[in-house]
């Protein structure tokens, strides 16, 4: 069940960013280039995701437990620190430079092309970098 | 309104996407964060890694989805370089594991939980995107 309900949440997802028109890259650097011809477009995406999301958080919040799992697991930390601020802004480095997030990265791979394929394969090395890195100082006397 | 009648789409699109980020949580417990998502997938498999896989599996179909309903794949056009691409990516792949989130995670899913930590991190993802394409269209 949970392997469906997984699924089910992916399609979805990547449904609704086919149907934002967010999967396309140039449609996102038209929103990031305030200088240029501005596309709106990803501000209403984002409005559209958060209200809902929103709505199934206020939801959660009065659920014991989700329906196919034991216990709620939501990121709980307030801290703000150097890796939060440094990480996000490398991301929007790569991010403007390409147009692409995880995302609509990976669900453009059905799609058949080969600079998606490139993308995803940088990221991933990207992503498996990471590990490399030493542990956050709290974390690692914990 | 005709003026907002190009945006329609965006804003459906926005909210299956808030749709989907409810079901993962209603359903699963988890946060519909693609970068923690995929990034999870590299290490050794552990009791999520099948609702992980299932997850990017379904977000691969979503557009094959569209392309069932439409007749047509949903359009996409990938100006920059390859170099360009593999930088870039670098840079998405390392900063969303640094910073624990990308637009999904943070974005939609921070942002609806109000949590200080997410805003801090779109404000910085937003102001960094918009300098490099600023720029890369107005100034080189």
């Amino acid at each position: 069940m949970r392997i469906i309900a997984a699924l089910l949440s992916g399609l979805v997802f990547g449904f609704g960013l086919a149907l934002s028109g967010m999967l396309n890259p140039v449609r996102v650097l038209g929103f990031l280039d305030l200088a240029g011809a501005w596309d709106p477009s990803l501000a209403f995406v984002l409005a559209g995701a958060v209200v809902v999301s929103a709505g199934g958080y206020l939801v959660s919040r009065r659920l014991a437990r989700p329906a196919l799992a034991p216990t709620f697991d939501i990121p709980a930390s307030r801290r703000i620190d150097l890796r939060l601020i440094g990480g996000a802004a490398l991301f929007g480095i790569g991010w403007g430079m390409a147009g692409f997030c995880p995302g609509p990265a990976i669900a453009s791979l059905s799609l058949g092309y080969g600079k998606s394929v490139l993308f995803v394969a940088a990221m991933l090395v990207g992503m498996a970098a990471f590990r490399f890195m030493p542990a956050a100082p709290r974390a690692r006397h914990a | 309104m005709n003026s907002l009648a190009p945006y329609w789409p965006s804003l459906a699109g926005g909210a299956l996407i808030g749709l989907s980020a409810t079901l993962l949580l209603l359903l699963l417990g988890r946060v519909a964060g693609i970068s923690g998502i995929a990034g999870n997938l590299l290490r050794r498999p552990d009791e999520d890694w099948g609702w992980r896989a299932a997850f990017v599996l379904g977000l691969i179909g979503g557009p094959l989805l569209f392309l069932l309903l439409f007749g047509h794949p949903p359009a996409l056009e990938i100006a920059s370089s390859l170099p360009m691409l593999v930088i870039a990516g670098l840079l998405v792949g390392f900063g969303t594991r640094l910073g624990a989130g990308c637009t999904s995670g943070h974005g939609v899913c921070g942002l609806a939980r109000l949590s200080p930590r997410s805003m801090a991190a779109v404000a910085v993802f937003m102001f960094t995107a918009i300098v490099t394409v600023f720029i890369r269209n107005h100034l080189v």
